[in-house]
């Protein structure tokens, strides 16, 4: 029974961690410019894709592959915002959610279009050979998905707290005009959240591909479960995403083995309703007062 | 009644258009399923627009409706019309008792709450297999019959879906201009103020939201009627986020806004089947550009734009006619 738990907090923490990167990402956007980015998803699914399109068509090693993988993704982060959400600005939370639901079935149109509906693997990084911890067993490939995403959180954390333009990115979404009275150039700080938060993507999306597979629509349940991550810890409190993420693949991992495979989603979201019902702003939240 | 003005206009084109029409694909077949998501929209668009409450979740309550029907008709032999009913209490049970604790979120947690509820209730639709029928959905759904008069044509669909619609959007405009209409905007501008003002917004907002539940679950039931056939993909997620486009697109707080929503949402995809493989590719391009460009919605977007023209001509015209003025003083 313990090492049946075992197995499952071990998965819990891999797909977890995924979440957490995912759920980062919107932490990141929505702090910068108040919008919920619904083609989330989408960055994880052409990171993955594109990897997968350059390495097996282009003949590039797998390590270059990712690399000009993500530096596309950025590059679409980047146009999102400069195309599609700049000049929208000051619309209303719903116009710039239907937005974002738009950028995301577009890209997924591109990616139907250039993949087809496929479903494609990814090699591992380092070999398949299963690690033993007690009777669980572990892949290198799990290893890779926690470190990496650790590494990539600690990143995102000094980069917030100990660079000029990290700050300078907070005090943008603390206060625009204050921000742009100091001379920073909020518009570039749009960008580098953008860009951040489809590198954040993209990266998680190569890093589980070997595990999970992708397909042109792998993206959409992955950008709700890190929106639902996201959510669950606190909206806006990048450290809540990372917990809220850790959180919600921990539960489902847990939910799948002892209840049901098939509700293990729907077990997800109700305990998710349930936190919100009792904590309306999230694990890690701060209370809200509506101003008048 | 200057409200009811639009009404009788669209009473009449509905009338008209299959009487010239009859059996045109558009009219009474596209035609049959964008009424359907008016009354959806409309519904969608009195919580939304007016009580300011997004919720991306509305396709749960029309998969509930739809499966009640559905399941009650064939795996206990019952009658359509009690089957609706049996439909509306069960909605109505769930949408009370989740109302007063959803709806005290706000902004992105009301959205992420409902659009949890929407999944919740699709997954259960997939996963409960002996009443549902799994992915594989239920078909051999029996058709409505009114005093002997059966709907089994797809004319007669028409006229009992669209009659449907025009009761809804009677009752929707009704609703609007009423005390309770006053409310819901009230609560919509703010719901201190409204508080201030006396208004009980927890039951204002509860109300419109069993409200709105109870009309997608009626429009659920005549949908499973009609189809004959229903299965999870019609309630998911993505159909949600269709409904609040609908009512986005055509344009927030207004009921024939979220009608022409209705339709535009309905049609496109049927006009852009010829692009074949660009087809979601297109969709998503148009969905985006019309919002950033249109954010207000195309009703009322084209309303301004409209009034901008009249207005510029009309301030030409009276330039011209005081410089024509000024000449003849001079």
């Amino acid at each position: 029974m313990f090492d049946q738990i075992l197995q499952f907090v071990l998965t819990g923490v891999t797909v977890g961690a995924t979440y957490a990167l995912v759920a980062l990402g919107f932490a990141i956007i929505y702090n910068a410019s108040d919008v919920v980015n619904f083609s989330q998803g989408e960055f994880v699914m052409l990171g993955a894709m594109g990897s997968i399109a350059f390495s097996a068509g282009n003949g590039l090693p797998l390590w270059l592959a990712a690399i000009c993988a993500v530096l596309l993704v950025i590059c679409v982060g980047m146009a999102l915002q400069r195309f599609a959400i700049a000049p929208a600005r000051g619309a209303s939370v719903v116009t710039t959610i239907i937005i974002t639901i738009g950028a995301s079935i577009f890209l997924r149109g591109v990616a139907l279009l250039l993949w087809g509906k496929d479903i494609f693997g990814m090699p591992h990084f380092s070999g398949e050979e299963p690690i033993k911890i007690g009777e669980a067993t572990l892949l290198p490939q799990n290893l890779w998905v926690m470190g990496g995403a650790s590494v990539l959180v600690l990143g995102v954390h000094y980069f917030f707290n100990h660079t000029t333009n990290g700050k300078a990115v907070l005090a943008c979404s603390c206060n625009r005009t204050a921000a742009q009275l100091v001379g920073i150039n909020v518009s570039r700080m749009m960008l580098i959240a953008y860009g951040l938060s489809a590198l954040l993507g993209s990266l998680a999306g190569i890093l589980v591909a070997p595990i999970t597979f992708t397909s042109y629509d792998a993206g959409v349940m992955l950008g709700l479960k890190g929106f639902s991550a996201a959510i669950l810890g606190g909206f806006g409190n990048p450290m809540g995403a990372v917990a809220g993420g850790l959180l919600l693949g921990l539960i489902e991992s847990l939910a799948a083995g002892l209840i049901s495979s098939g509700y293990k989603d729907a077990i997800g979201f109700v305990i998710l309703l349930l936190v919100l019902f009792f904590k309306p702003s999230g694990l890690f939240g701060k209370a809200s007062a509506e101003r008048v | 009644m200057s409200y009811l003005r639009g009404f009788y206009l669209l009473t009449i084109t509905a009338a008209v258009l299959p009487l010239i029409f009859p059996d045109n694909y558009y009219v009474t077949v596209v035609g049959v399923t964008a009424a359907l998501h008016a009354i959806l929209a409309v519904s969608l668009n009195l919580l939304m627009g007016y009580a300011g409450q997004i919720s991306l979740g509305h396709a749960g309550f029309f998969g509930i409706g739809a499966y009640a029907s559905a399941i009650l008709t064939t795996r206990y032999g019952w009658n359509p019309w009690p089957a609706i009913l049996a439909g509306l209490g069960l909605t109505a049970v769930v949408a009370f008792t989740l109302a007063r604790p959803i709806l005290r979120l706000k902004g992105h947690y009301l959205a992420m709450a409902t659009l949890g509820l929407g999944i919740i209730i699709n997954i259960v639709l997939v996963q409960a297999g002996k009443f549902t029928g799994g992915p594989d959905g239920l078909g051999g759904i029996p058709s409505l019959s009114l005093f002997g008069w059966s709907v089994d044509s797809d004319l007669r669909w028409y006229i009992v879906i669209v009659s449907v619609l025009l009761v809804v959007v009677w009752l929707a405009l009704n609703i609007i201009n009423s005390r309770s209409g006053r409310a819901l905007r009230a609560l919509h501008g703010s719901e201190v103020a409204a508080e201030m003002m006396g208004i009980n917004t927890t039951a204002t907002k509860t109300g419109v939201f069993v409200l709105a539940a109870l009309i997608a679950s009626l429009a659920g039931s005549l949908f499973a009627y009609q189809q004959a056939f229903v299965s999870p993909d019609s309630f998911s997620f993505f159909f949600s986020i269709e409904l609040v486009t609908m009512v986005v697109l055509g344009g927030m707080a207004s009921t024939y806004g979220a009608i022409i929503g209705a339709i535009i949402l309905t049609f496109l995809p049927e006009l852009l089947v010829v692009f074949e493989d660009y087809e979601v590719m297109i969709f998503g391009a148009i969905l985006m550009l019309m919002m950033i460009f249109l954010p207000q919605g195309l009703f009322v977007g084209l309303q301004h734009l409209l009034r901008r023209l009249t207005r510029d001509r009309r301030t030409a015209i009276d330039a011209a006619e005081a410089g024509e003025s000024g000449r003849g003083a001079a």
